[in-house]
This record gives structure tokens, sequence and C-alpha cells, in this order.
């Protein structure tokens, strides 16, 4: 029964899948974000982890730091939500490769905050690309939604979700290298049938 | 400057003056502060969810606004709180992003805060203030001694409730 998937329970076999995923997805996002700025962007192997509620704010860098958190409802075979986290400076930077401008003195100018979802409805689609096209499954991504904020109120909403099955969130981070490093963090939120279809189409049913 | 007890997402936890007691950057969820103003107790809950009897995997009692007061509550009484003196005030409750398409997250901050204030009337516990809504983050302090909640957001002034 879907109902009693938890994520307490995935075992080391599904969390190699899932960080092969999250892998091939994050490699997707950096071709497309390369392609986008025109430069050459490198990144770091991802890392996927499985996180208590209370210690993900500190792992991404504290509670209290402000981030950029665009956020996408998922139609088609695959139902859900994905979420892209990006630290603020970090999307200034961006944004401002994109645009060829120097930043605005503080928080972000109505043009930057559109130049950001652009970018991030680019990574975010590249990302589930990559996992449409290994499973065979049809993802759609809605509009993007963006908000700034510390980070553990972008993250509440995630987490809510999580919440709603288990005590756990699962992470990726992403270190995305052009000059600088950025660090990118994907979550991805099946609903929890899309979640065993996801797999099933892996060869691994649960 | 006292020490201040930290309590994390999903999780809920008591202190006695001069200390107080913080959570940092509420989003959807609410932060409920309860304190015994003759004993100087008191405590804070981050509560994630609403409604623990709609979820099947329930076991995390700090994760439920229903639970986590009730649990709040008895930590309070044990630590030398009555339940006649106990008096409230929650925080959070936002709604982060426009759309929230899972029928358990639609409006799931507002939710938060309605089942909270149920619970608070359920137990006579009076809500002395709030400050709930909007879509932007709250770190909060709260303070068992003078029963301050010191409300920190992004951009935007501190305000204390």
């Amino acid at each position: 029964m879907a109902e009693n998937i938890s994520f307490e329970k995935v075992t080391t076999e599904y969390y190699d899948v899932l960080k092969e995923l999250g892998n091939i997805g994050a490699g997707n996002a950096t071709t497309a974000l390369a392609q986008m700025l025109q430069t050459k962007v490198d990144m770091k192997v991802p890392q996927v982890r499985l996180l208590d509620f209370k210690d993900v704010g500190v792992v991404m860098g504290g509670e209290e730091q402000l981030v950029v958190g665009i956020y996408l409802a998922v139609e088609g075979d695959i139902t859900g939500s994905i979420m892209f986290i990006l630290e603020q400076n970090a999307g200034k930077s961006l944004v401002s490769k994109l645009m060829g401008m120097p930043p605005s003195e503080s928080g972000f100018s109505e043009i930057e905050i559109s130049a950001m979802k652009e970018i991030g409805n680019i990574i975010t689609g590249a990302y589930l690309n990559s996992l449409a096209q290994m499973t065979n499954l049809k993802m759609i991504p809605s509009v993007p939604d963006l908000n700034i904020d510390m980070l553990n109120a972008i993250l509440s909403v995630p987490a809510i979700e999580f919440g709603i099955i288990g005590d756990q969130i699962l992470l990726i981070q992403t270190v995305f290298t052009d000059d600088v490093d950025l660090n990118g963090y994907f979550i991805l939120m099946p609903d929890l049938d899309s979640y065993s279809k996801m797999l099933g189409a892996l060869g691994m049913p649960i | 400057m006292a020490n201040i007890v930290k309590v994390g997402m999903a999780d809920l936890n008591v202190c006695k003056s001069p200390e107080g007691i913080t959570t940092l950057g509420l989003g959807s969820c609410v932060g409920i502060c309860i304190r015994d103003p003759v004993a100087k107790v008191g405590g804070l809950a981050h509560a994630m969810l609403p409604d623990s009897r709609q979820i099947e995997n329930n076991s995390n009692r700090a994760k439920f606004a229903d639970t986590g007061i009730e649990d709040l509550v008895k930590k309070i009484l044990a630590m030398g709180g009555r339940k006649g003196r106990l008096e409230a005030k929650i925080a959070g409750g936002a709604q982060m992003f426009a759309f929230q398409n899972k029928s358990d997250m639609v409006r799931v901050g507002e939710r938060n805060v309605e089942a909270s204030k149920r619970k608070l009337r359920e137990l006579g516990i009076p809500l002395k203030a709030q400050d709930t809504g909007l879509n932007y983050g709250r770190t909060i302090v709260f303070y068992p001694e003078t029963g301050d909640l010191v409300i920190r957001s992004a951009g935007k002034p501190e305000k204390t409730i």
C-alpha cells in the first residue's frame, strides 16, 4: 500500500538509484546552465542525503541565511513538486551574469526576480527532463514560483510535504563551479504513488 | 545574556527564566509559545502540520499542532507551571509560495494557525498575541520571564508582541 512507504525504509539500493537520478539530473541542469550563461560550468559529484528536519538547515549552511527558493508543480505520469534552492548571493551572481550587468545593491529588483525565475525554470526543467528520459515517464513542470527568505522558512514547504510521510527530507546537493562555487540544492517531492511509479520504471518496484 | 534554548523543526522544548527559547526561520510551520507568568517557566513547540489524526505516521508528536501543544503543556506543568495560569502567543503559519498543489499542503500555514488556536481554546489557555500568515519567514525568541515574543524577519524591523 502506497501510504505505508516511509523514507526511513528506503533501502541502500533505492538510495543508490535516487543518487544516480540526482547525479544525472544535476548533470543536465549544469549543461543547461552553461548554455544559458554561455560559459563553462563544472559540477562536483552531487551528494544525496536523507536528513532529519532539525539538521537540514544547519547542513545547508544555517537556518537563517537568505536563499532563493524556486518551487514548481509537476504534472503528467509523475505528479508532485520540485524545489531548487540557491544561496541568495549565488543567485544574484547568476542573474548578473545572465543579464550582463552588475547586481543591484540590496535584495532583488523586479527584473532580477524574473531572470532568477527563468534560471530556476531552465535548471529544474533540465533536471526533470533527464528524469523523464531515464524513467520514460512524462513530467511537465508548472510555471515556477519564487520566494527569497530565510532558509528554514523556504525549507518548511518541502519539509511539511515530507512530514506527511516521515521525519526526514531527501536532499540533493550540487556544487556548480564557474569562477566561484555555487551551492544548489534540489528537493524532489513526488507524490506517494509517483514515487513507487518512478522506482518501478527503473526496475525496482517497492 | 541569558542562555537561549534552541528548538528545531518538528520539535519542542521548555526553559526557565531568565532563559529564553527560540526557533529559527518559521515558514508555514507554526511556533506556539506558552508560559506560566508566576512560575516563570515556559516553552515553545515548532509544529509542521495541523492535525495528528489526519496522518498515519504520527509517532513524532511534536510535528503536529494538536499533540505538540499537549506535550508542551505537560512539560511546562512538570517544570512547576500551573494549568490555570498558562498563557500563549503564536507566530508563523505563512504561505511561502502562491501555489501548493497537494491537498495536504493547501493553506497549510493557515490551518496550522487555526489548529493551534483550537487546541489552546480546548485546553483553556488564553492566546495573548499572534503574528501569523502573510508570505515571509519569522525567527522567534520567547522569554517566559516577561512573556515577550521577539520576531525577526528578513528585510523588516524587529518587533515584539
